[in-house]
């Protein structure tokens, strides 16, 4: 099997963007009768021109001209828009964060040097805010990750309707963070929300989930568990399967129980995937921004902030003070938050691996 | 004729409805999962795992169904009730929702179809052709893939200011339609399926590249097309952050909408979860439809967040 090897090797750097062997075994056949088939189908949309206009020129030379150049024209659509509306304004972010600019007037920029980034950094809210994005993404994370590791491992047994399980847990990953964050936000309410209620029953008092800190942040932690465990739980499934069989059989027959072939066999040949999770999940709760928006609809993240996230604090200061340059100045801030996140990740798990293959 | 059955992103092809067999085919050598039988202790706690993922939604329907009064009662009720129609109008009326659906349908229309063509095109060129500066514009693509799209949006809305297009649905079509991750997918896939003799022997035939796109790469590419299509729309329908910046209550879409409602505009919690329904209704539809080739996109590692 040729390209279980090409498979292979590419996991080991890009587990999850990698895709199954069959899809390059399956091709073959289809491919071909599709071109030497009668009359090669073209795709049913309207708008497709006919080939004839980027046919090429007669002449040899000029042919081979146009072979040269004519790659430039498939990517040039996307590199059109990407530079337009991606890359430039990602660069432009820090230009912008050094002058002054205001919502209404966004033509006109007024130098600032680095005062942006000065009054973001004597301003209590943005400590706040810096602090309870941290604390949320612990809090939404780690058991996120750990409830989804474990509900692949269940997934991965031999089941009746699997297909019907997978497809029903990655459900509310389908759902918008408003529709989730408007439902969540009613069953979290402080009267007559139904967990309220459902803790009365335990004969616990009932929880004032927007005004506590510690309670808000696990009101809008469980919003964004809810979302994405199911999908995490399918990325950690797909990497369990490509750990070759021959391991755990190997494990059964040095006696290894199920638990120790878990921690044995399942977690070393997924961590990359854990790897590739972690880094998504990072990057996803350093930007949280339309849960703690909704949950209450005030763009101060609650009465004392305190469940307000970096995210959330760009957004009212750019579009809530129209302070354009200040959100800027936060954007910065976000991007080398996660620069340095991510890095951190990835040089713990480089040391990971160098000391569990030293082993 | 196992191999035309295998790619599991084959939008309904012929394909064996359960797959346990299909996998142990396809796996036979290399890396097969394992096997074993889930015990009953399996299915309880799946079991529980997928009331907690329904139940929302459920709640959304006994929600939308009541009264406000309703929803105010202890013990609260846990069954729908006979205000939906009510409720449905009411958000209609108040929220504007069918604009915001129509809306919302263009919008993530558009971003599907534009961002799935350019993204063939470019993962084709980029998995197929040779060109200078190939390596470092796929290097590019790729590096800017993890950076969230979110930390560019003040300069992206001076921009939009400046084009006058604030409030207008093109200033949330075209920066929808950068998809660095599409390309990358799109690029994966054609590297894996497109042989590169049926590329040469077209050439020999003195086909023009234009002619091999449309002729070779679209039709096999389709099972990816339709894979990115589907996640993109997705996206494009729940995107949130830069709609709310872009767009206002006159020219909503339903992530817009739902923000109105949530932002203490309607009091009503039933109006306000009617409203929710209305807006989550069609991405269920496409769920409900094409779950099992969103399931199998996402297993293949296809989607960020």
């Amino acid at each position: 099997m040729a390209d279980g090897e090409e498979g292979r090797g590419q996991r080991d750097r890009l587990t999850p963007l990698r895709f199954p062997p069959p899809l390059l075994a399956g091709a073959g056949p289809p491919a071909h009768s599709g071109w030497a088939g009668p009359g090669p189908r073209t795709p049913g949309s309207p708008a497709s021109p006919p080939p004839v206009p980027l046919a090429p020129p007669a002449t040899p030379s000029l042919r081979r001209t146009w072979r040269k150049a004519s790659p430039y024209a498939y990517i040039a659509p996307f590199f059109t828009l990407f530079l337009a509306f991606g890359l430039f304004p990602l660069l432009y972010t820090a230009f912008v964060s050094l002058y002054r600019v205001e919502l209404q007037t966004s033509g006109e920029m007024e130098w600032r040097g680095i005062a942006n980034y000065t009054a973001l950094f004597t301003d209590e809210y943005f400590w706040i805010s810096l602090r309870n994005t941290f604390t949320i993404g612990v809090l939404s994370t780690v058991p996120q990750l750990a409830m989804a590791l474990g509900l692949a491992h269940l997934l991965n047994y031999r089941l009746r309707g699997r297909t019907f399980i997978r497809t029903a847990i990655l459900l509310p990953y389908a759902t918008s963070v408003a529709a989730a964050t408007l439902v969540f936000a009613q069953l979290f309410g402080r009267d007559f929300g139904l967990i309220n209620y459902v803790i009365g029953l335990v004969g616990l008092d009932p929880v004032d989930w927007q005004t506590g800190t510690v309670a808000s942040q696990i009101a809008v932690s469980t919003i964004v568990i809810w979302r994405w465990t199911g999908y995490n739980a399918l990325i950690y499934l797909a990497g369990m399967q490509s750990i070759p069989h021959e391991l755990y059989e190997a494990a059964e027959m040095d006696g290894a129980s199920r638990w120790r072939q878990f921690i044995h066999v399942t977690l070393p040949g997924l961590r990359p995937t854990i790897v590739f999770t972690v880094i998504i999940s990072t990057i996803g709760a350093t930007q949280l921004f339309g849960e703690p928006l909704l949950f209450e609809g005030s763009i101060s993240g609650g009465i004392s902030h305190q469940y307000q996230t970096l995210g959330l604090y760009m957004y009212e200061q750019g579009w809530g003070f129209f302070h354009l340059g200040r959100a800027a100045a936060i954007a910065w801030v976000m991007f080398v938050l996660i620069v340095v996140l991510v890095g951190a990740n990835a040089l713990i798990a480089r040391r990971r691996a160098r000391k569990e293959a030293g082993r | 004729m196992t191999a035309l059955a295998a790619p599991p992103t084959a939008p309904g092809k012929g394909r064996p409805p359960q797959d346990p067999p299909r996998r142990r085919a396809r796996k036979g050598g290399g890396g097969a999962g394992r096997t074993m039988k889930g015990g009953w202790l399996s299915y309880v706690i799946l079991g529980f795992a997928l009331l907690i993922s329904a139940f929302p939604f459920y709640w959304t329907i006994v929600a939308a169904s009541r009264s406000n009064a309703d929803l105010a009662q202890v013990p609260p009720s846990l069954l729908p009730g006979p205000n939906l129609i009510r409720n449905f109008d009411a958000v209609l009326e108040e929220a504007d929702i069918g604009k915001a659906l129509l809306n919302s349908l263009i919008v993530s229309g558009s971003i599907t179809l534009g961002t799935v063509l350019c993204c063939t095109l470019a993962g084709f060129a980029f998995a197929k052709l040779k060109f200078r500066g190939r390596g470092a514009l796929l290097t590019l693509t790729i590096g800017t893939m993890m950076i969230p799209p979110q930390l560019g949006v003040i300069p992206l809305f001076m921009l939009i200011a400046e084009l006058q297009w604030v409030n207008q649905l093109q200033a949330v079509i075209l920066p929808g339609l950068v998809s660095a991750f599409g390309v990358f997918f799109m690029r994966q896939y054609l590297v894996q399926s497109l042989p590169d003799e049926l590329i040469e022997a077209a050439r020999v035939d003195g086909a023009s590249t234009a002619r091999i796109f449309w002729s070779i790469v679209i039709p096999i590419a389709r099972p990816g097309m339709a894979v990115l299509g589907m996640l993109t729309f997705m996206t494009a329908w729940n995107d949130f952050f830069w709609p709310i910046i872009a767009l206002s209550s006159q020219e909503p879409t339903v992530q817009v909408a739902l923000r109105q409602l949530g932002g203490g505009y309607v009091n009503d919690q039933s109006v306000i979860m009617a409203g929710t329904l209305l807006g989550t209704l069609p991405v269920l539809l496409v769920f409900g439809l094409l779950g099992r080739q969103i399931v199998g996109g996402i297993m293949q590692g296809a989607v960020k967040g």
